[in-house]
């Protein structure tokens, strides 16, 4: 194993490989599969800048999210994208690092109202595949100063580059929460009124479906959220009475939510996203052909299929949901399960003969978690 | 500006280029008369004009994909043009190149408020994008001050900001997908109306390359449910550093509003001189707009004035109506129109972070005092993105030449300081021999490589963005 402890020291390694490795934070998301050596950055870690009055947090890749986040709560601040713990659902061990949640791209229950992990992240240093340090965006919020290749390499699992730093926007915690939830609903009645929801003006900051039961949370001043709650319980009256959860239980439910507790038991889970009004379809084709657990979160937009079966039905199940996304315009991501088929949604011509070439010039040795994303040509 | 020498080859095929557009796009769609064609000589940064060889206006993917195809074959430049409204010349032509305009191609292909998606023609103007949905109770969110007349196409390039961003993001922020369409004519999707990649995000790439990777012509567009209400507060202050602490000190107290804009002395000078919108005589103003309902904009506004009384302000106004929120707004949306009034301007668009806002104001003064010209401070506080603007006189031989000078030591200044050239109007040429300020030769080289995969002739809007001498090898390359 190769465990750097300086950016500099990183360059080296990279630059001296003689066989492909594979690119480790905390190791706990269950990616990075293969026999290959090992490259973790968890030794370069530590919060090298933080200006709570401008949103602004730079550290190392290797830095465990559970320090960035208590340093941030000791503001009042948070990472808005609410990043999921891969543990509870994997059983993996190990700590989850910010670098990990961004080569990730790992974004929880409240992407669908202010983004995703990438529209949080706001410059990266990293080390190419040839061991070229490189940098690009940097720590304002607004820059369009050259290509953004932020984006680019957040979601791109180690395959670019072996990121060294991270600069990421925070936002403040707001005061309180409350939950309105739905109870009885299937899945179809649950997009609908997650939509409704979702396109009203009380800000609801998640919309998630469990269990029959549709989860509406709302944040903010006290005063403010109250007062919204009452309008979106009538707002939605035609889709149920609605319950009150509040703030402490709010709390904890979002969690399990996020980090998709309720499939832990399933040995098979994929995540599915969709434009929230192709799910409820997708999921009746799906239903019919495969006994499933099916959670929605983003209103809908993503779908986590959990099952238990032996390999050749688990096969036919991945192959059945990235058969459908593709149809519909979206992807389905293996997040659990034996190895019955690509991970990652393989991809139309066109956008898969640019991903290997752009994968190219990054790392045109094949050195960085070669086995992942889509195969190099 | 230097820009590379055109290629006689080229000119000397004009009609022979001609008539293959004109095969694919019918005459209607080809523009080669001397006198419209000055029409696209320039965007608004119009220190810089130079006429194209053609004009090409498409009406569709597949005629974009056909008449590049032919300036492919042909070995063409094309400069793709939203509405030409670039404040850096990222729209402006080269004499051998072909503009294409995407002007013809403004429909709305569908809206649906299930999934809060709106599918849209790249022609289309950013503020008709709202237009089409605001009955229904949504809009789309970044609103750059051109949003009257730019264009998506033209924001995508350049990811576009606005005033509101500080909470609604930036157009990447709210961008699923585009249809995109490569030099060689290949019509390529990424995204769509789902949320997030499922591979490499490639639309992440594409939004803000400047045109130099390829043309979109459909777009896929995240629009937001209207808030229930919004109500903007003028708050006047004594000093520059008191304002940029205040701001500050609302962002640390958990309150994130939509705007929070910022004008020094010289503007709100010029400003109330021109908009007459009732701003208090002070030397700094700042502009806070916060959305939600009536009781929740109460409560918001109430703790800015908690905050903003630790500071002593000299003047703390609520708009209580919608007119006089209109009048609060007046002034700040006038402000380019109104110090273009008095005075020809350049304007910059580094961003700093907030921090420092205080020592940058300091060394622009003393740079203006330096190099003899008037300079004006109005930007977007809560994220640092400063707008100077720099004011010179066009018809005193060497004036231009001196406020360039000026405004590159005030760009360089803001990377100084940890922050970066532009934060919403894009590279273009404007800022083009800057990027080795704020970038190794290895960082700009691996963005070059990305222009490879994509239009690896450097043919389309080649000579912008990086610096001539770091690109010249591979636009020369056979």
């Amino acid at each position: 194993m190769f465990a750097p402890t300086s950016e500099a020291e990183l360059s080296e390694v990279v630059a001296g490989l003689s066989a492909a490795v594979r690119v480790l934070g905390g190791g706990t998301r269950g990616f990075v599969r293969g026999g290959d050596d090992v490259l973790s950055v968890a030794k370069l870690s530590g919060v090298s800048l933080y200006e709570p009055g401008a949103l602004t947090l730079v550290a190392a890749a290797g830095t465990p999210l559970s320090e960035v986040e208590t340093m941030l709560a000791g503001e009042g601040q948070r990472l808005a994208f609410e990043p999921m713990d891969h543990r509870v659902l994997l059983g993996t061990a190990g700590e989850p690092t910010l670098g990990g949640a961004v080569s990730a791209n790992v974004s929880g229950p409240r992407r669908v109202a202010v983004g995703a992990c990438r529209d949080f992240a706001l410059g990266v240093r990293f080390v190419d595949g040839t061991g070229r340090v490189l940098m690009n965006g940097g720590r304002v919020m607004k820059n369009v100063t050259g290509y953004d290749l932020v984006k680019l390499l957040s979601g791109s699992y180690g395959t670019l580059g072996v990121l060294s730093e991270v600069s990421l926007k925070v936002l403040p915690v707001p005061e309180t929460e409350l939950t309105l939830v739905l109870d009885g609903q299937d899945c179809s009645q649950a997009v609908a009124a997650m939509s409704e929801a979702l396109g009203s003006p009380y800000e609801v900051t998640g919309a998630a479906h469990v269990s029959g039961k549709t989860y509406l949370r709302l944040e903010g001043f006290e005063a403010a959220v109250r007062e919204r709650f009452g309008k979106l319980r009538s707002a939605l009256k035609a889709h149920g009475e609605g319950g009150e959860i509040g703030a402490e239980a709010s709390v904890k439910l979002w969690r399990d939510i996020r980090d998709v507790r309720g499939l832990s038991e399933h040995g098979f889970v994929a995540k599915t996203s969709l434009r929230p009004s192709a799910q409820p379809a997708m999921l009746a084709a799906l239903n019919e052909a495969f006994e499933v657990q099916v959670q929605l979160d983003w209103g809908g937009g993503l779908a986590w299929v959990g099952a238990d079966m032996d390999n050749a039905n688990a096969q036919d199940l991945l192959m059945f949901l990235q058969d459908y996304s593709a149809k519909s315009g979206g992807h389905t991501t293996l997040i659990k399960g034996p190895d019955v088929g690509p991970v990652f949604q393989p991809e139309t011509a066109g956008v898969a003969r640019l991903s290997d070439a752009v994968r190219q010039k990054f790392d045109p040795l094949k050195r960085l978690n070669p086995n992942l994303m889509s195969a190099s040509s | 500006m230097q820009m590379p020498t055109p290629n006689p080859e080229t000119l000397a095929n004009k009609q022979a280029l001609r008539e293959r557009l004109e095969a694919v796009l019918g005459k209607r769609g080809v523009i080669a008369d001397e006198r419209e064609l000055k029409a696209y000589e320039c965007d608004a940064l119009t220190a810089y004009r130079c006429a194209p060889l053609l004009v090409i206006l498409p009406e569709s993917t597949e005629q974009v994909s056909a008449a590049l195809k032919v300036c492919h074959e042909m070995r063409v430049p094309v400069v793709p043009r939203g509405a030409g409204t670039s404040l850096a010349g990222g729209a402006m032509p080269s004499a051998d190149s072909v503009v294409l305009g995407v002007a013809r191609m403004n429909a709305v292909l569908e809206s649906d408020y299930a999934d809060r998606i709106v599918k849209v023609q790249t022609g289309r103007t950013n503020l008709s994008v709202t237009g089409a949905v605001e009955a229904d109770g949504f809009f789309y969110a970044p609103d750059p001050s051109s949003q009257l007349a730019c264009a998506i196409a033209g924001n995508i390039a350049m990811n576009s900001g606005g005033a509101h961003c500080l909470k609604y993001g930036v157009t990447t922020n709210n961008l699923l997908g585009v249809t995109l369409v490569l030099m060689d004519g290949e019509v390529v999707e990424l995204g769509g109306a789902h949320m997030d990649a499922g591979g490499l995000d490639l639309l992440g790439l594409i939004c803000g390359s400047e045109g130099q990777l390829g043309v979109v012509t459909e777009a896929t567009l995240r629009i937001v449910p209207k808030p229930e209400g919004a109500g903007p507060v003028l708050i006047g202050f004594d000093s520059n550093e008191v304002a940029g602490a205040c701001v500050s000190d609302i962002i640390k107290a958990g309150i994130l509003p939509v705007a929070i804009e910022f004008m020094d002395r010289v503007l709100i000078e010029v400003c109330e001189e021109f908009a007459k919108a009732g701003y208090p005589d002070c030397e700094a103003l700042l502009i806070v707009e916060v959305e939600g309902s009536d009781a929740a904009i109460e409560h918001q506004l109430g703790l800015i004035k908690e905050i903003t009384e630790r500071h002593n302000p000299v003047a703390f106004r609520v708009a209580e109506s919608a007119d006089q929120a209109a009048r609060i707004w007046a002034g700040r949306k006038a402000a380019f129109s109104a110090v273009g009034r008095i005075s020809d301007y350049m304007c910059l668009d580094g961003t700093i972070p907030v921090s420092q806002l205080p020592y940058v104001l300091k060394r622009i003064g003393e740079l203006s005092k330096q190099y003899g010209l008037g300079v004006g401070n109005v930007f977007h506080a809560g994220d640092g993105n400063m707008h100077p603007l720099i004011m010179y006189d066009a018809n005193k031989p060497g004036d231009l030449e001196t406020c360039e000078a000026m405004g590159a030591d005030v760009l360089k200044l803001c990377v100084e300081v940890g922050g970066c050239l532009t934060g919403e109007h894009g590279v273009g040429i404007e800022k083009r021999d800057l990027m080795s300020d704020q970038f190794a030769p290895d960082d700009l080289d691996v963005q070059m490589a990305m222009k490879d995969v994509f239009d690896p002739m450097w043919l389309l809007n080649a000579a912008k963005v990086f610096p001539l001498d770091a690109s010249q090898s591979r636009r020369e390359a056979e």
